[in-house]
């Protein structure tokens, strides 16, 4: 019982050397995760569902496999976690959303595949907010997750899921999607590492579309070599996919051990966009920020700064943007095909479709909805929606100014640390602000990772750096992160999340902080609080 | 567009008719609801036009890709059965739907 407790504490590389070396079993490996699952997830409410017996069904598979040396490949064994936007064909896939309820794909999305063909064993599927529109999982239909470090406040969004399971030791890694910083965010408040690849990086066949042009599956992880291994598993052309890149990409795993093992950063130039610089975000992510440029340049790097004028517009451009195609790609919920259907009888199909869709769909989804459909609507169209596009020009050609000026650009990845549950929810000008800094990254499609630096001393919670690189170039991303990382958790004495407090039966009852009620969103102005069953 | 932004004010009727279009059956509270927020957020992104000069040229996808295509041959498709799974209804191998016309139609 000891050491599964200790099992779910080791990272995918070392699962995956024991795996290999036959010190530890898929099926052990497993049933610690689902052990810990059933142990924490009470409190944390990282999963929306749990895999269970099937994933102990996959991983004694997998053990057999291993045994007559059929294993499929590096990672075989290893438990992950799947946010809920991804389609799975043996798990309900509900994008967080009423209108989802219980569906079951008939096909599995590309990254979701491509785990399974490299033996990885989907332990369930991570709440978010509905369609990933949020920043703290406030807007799932079914309840908020909770941040690992402290149950009363938010674990980032849309993928807290997906961040509080691996920062709850509940997954050693998993999948996200990040549309405007739903894997960094939600990295940054706690304390785990996650990555947005270039756009077009990992196949966006089967990840139930947000905004088409800005969604990109990424992992998420606990150290900046696992999110390697795993973007390596999911990565690369796929022609379902007509925005995947058809090249080839290097070993982003190699990368991230050559940046471990060279300790050295000399020669790299670091970017700080003045834009981003952190000032007017909390003292404590700005002081943590500027200790690790201090970190970097004493490996070597060559801290200079760059600018960005237009950044200050990619927010008002994300919002006209992202809510024009979300209204778009959600009009699929039509109550035909697939999802909820509220039919009260003697209505027509259109009456039926509205009445769905008024029901399925919480306060934030409807808001956006609207919002996009005003942006593209006839008269306002250039206004609004063209004006966006062409900002979003503005910000690709200030990405390649400060390219040109800097190997990497970095920013604290979110203004502030981890917000209280019920904070923001009622204002969604404060909501959108959290996701300032890794927007532009969006609209560029550049890659971005993020990853812990320290707690802030003020309130004793995660502060997360972002670094971006240029198009393709994600490699560099996990070479710099990983250099970044080792020197880190040498100053710590290991790992950021060894400090997070207990949790489940190993906390001591003061420790166990339950969250009052009343903290998902009010159903006020929206749906009814049942999902509308009229 | 060059011309000086000016305050935009989203009206409940406006609401109601983006609603429409949207075909979702709001109640009268969130469409006053929404008129108020939906201005709040209009008047805040609306900021994009100081800066879309028309020299500027729009920019759809980040990283554009031109003639996409695969060879003209069937591909690996879902069944019938698949496709129907989900479905809130469904007979005779088809999505079953309610009434298309309404009565006055």
């Amino acid at each position: 019982m000891a050491a599964e407790r200790e099992l779910v504490r080791w990272s995918a590389a070392r699962l995956a050397e024991a795996l290999a070396a036959g010190e530890v079993s898929s099926v052990e490996a497993t049933q610690a995760h689902l052990d810990r699952i059933g142990d924490v997830d009470a409190d944390v409410h990282a999963y929306l569902h749990v895999a269970g017996d099937d994933a102990l069904v996959r991983a004694a598979e997998i053990d057999r496999q291993r045994a007559d040396g059929t294993a499929p490949g590096p990672l075989a064994g290893v438990p992950i976690a799947i946010k809920d936007v991804l389609c799975t064909s043996d798990m309900p896939s509900t994008a967080g959303s009423r209108i989802l309820e219980g569906w079951i794909p008939p096909y599995d999305a590309t990254p979701v595949a491509r785990l399974r063909a490299a033996g990885l064993i989907p332990l369930g599927k991570t709440n978010m907010d509905e369609f990933a529109m949020g920043s703290s999982t406030e807007h799932s239909a079914y309840g908020p997750s909770r941040n690992p470090w402290d149950l009363t406040r938010i674990p980032g969004g849309s993928g807290g899921g997906s961040a509080a399971a691996v920062a709850a030791f509940e997954a050693p890694v998993a999948l996200g999607s990040d549309t405007g910083g739903s894997i960094r965010q939600p990295a940054a408040v706690t304390g785990t590492v996650g990555v947005k690849p270039t756009y077009g990086g990992v196949s966006r066949f089967g990840a139930i579309a947000l905004a088409s042009s800005l969604d990109q599956v990424g992992p998420v992880s606990r150290s900046v070599l696992d999110a390697a291994l795993i973007h390596d598993v999911i990565g690369g052309h796929d022609p379902n996919d007509a925005t995947s890149l058809d090249e080839r990409w290097p070993s982003f795993a190699d990368a991230a051990r050559e940046g471990a093992a060279s300790g050295s950063l000399a020669g790299l130039k670091v970017g700080v966009v003045h834009q981003l610089d952190g000032s007017g975000f909390q003292a404590g992510v700005r002081q943590r920020f500027g200790e690790a440029l201090k970190r970097m340049a004493e490996a070597g790097a060559d801290i200079v700064e760059v600018q960005a004028p237009h950044f200050e517009y990619a927010l008002a451009a994300y919002y006209l943007i992202l809510p024009a195609e979300a209204s778009s790609n959600l009009a699929k919920y039509d109550a035909v095909r697939f999802g909820l259907r509220v039919d009260p009888g003697g209505s027509t199909v259109e009456q039926v479709t509205a009445l769905s869709r008024e029901a399925g769909f919480g306060p934030e989804v409807k808001r956006r909805i609207i919002l996009g459909t005003y942006a593209l609507s006839a008269g306002y169209y250039d206004a609004y929606y063209g004006s966006a596009q062409q900002v979003r020009t503005l910000v690709q050609r200030d990405f390649d100014a400060c390219f040109t000026q800097a190997d990497v650009l970095v920013s604290p990845s979110a203004p502030t640390t981890a917000f209280r549950l019920g904070e923001k929810i009622d204002d969604p000008l404060a909501m959108y602000l959290n996701d300032i800094t890794t927007i532009p990254a969006n609209l560029a499609g550049v890659p971005g990772l993020g990853m812990p630096i320290g707690l802030a001393p003020e309130d004793g919670l995660p502060v997360g750096l972002q670094v971006m690189a240029p198009l393709r170039e994600d490699a560099r991303l996990y070479r710099v992160g990983a250099t970044l990382e080792a020197i880190l958790e040498r100053e710590w004495g290991g790992p950021l999340l060894a400090q997070a407090p207990a949790l489940g039966s190993a906390a001591s009852r003061s420790d166990r902080i339950r969250t009052t009620p009343g903290t998902a969103p009010a159903p006020g102005y929206g749906t009814e609080p049942d999902g509308g069953t009229l | 567009m060059t011309d000086a932004p000016e305050p935009v004010v989203i009206t409940a009727a406006d609401v109601q008719h983006l609603a429409g279009l949207a075909r979702i059956a709001l109640t009268p509270e969130e469409i006053e609801h929404l008129a108020g927020e939906l201005t709040q957020i209009v008047d805040s992104v609306a900021k994009v036009r100081e800066v879309a000069t028309p020299d500027v040229p729009a920019t759809s996808h980040p990283v554009p890709l031109v003639n996409v295509l695969r060879p003209d041959v069937p591909g690996a498709v879902l069944t019938q059965q698949q496709v129907l799974s989900g479905a809130p209804d469904a007979s005779d191998g088809r999505f079953r739907v309610p009434a298309i016309l309404g009565e006055e139609q």
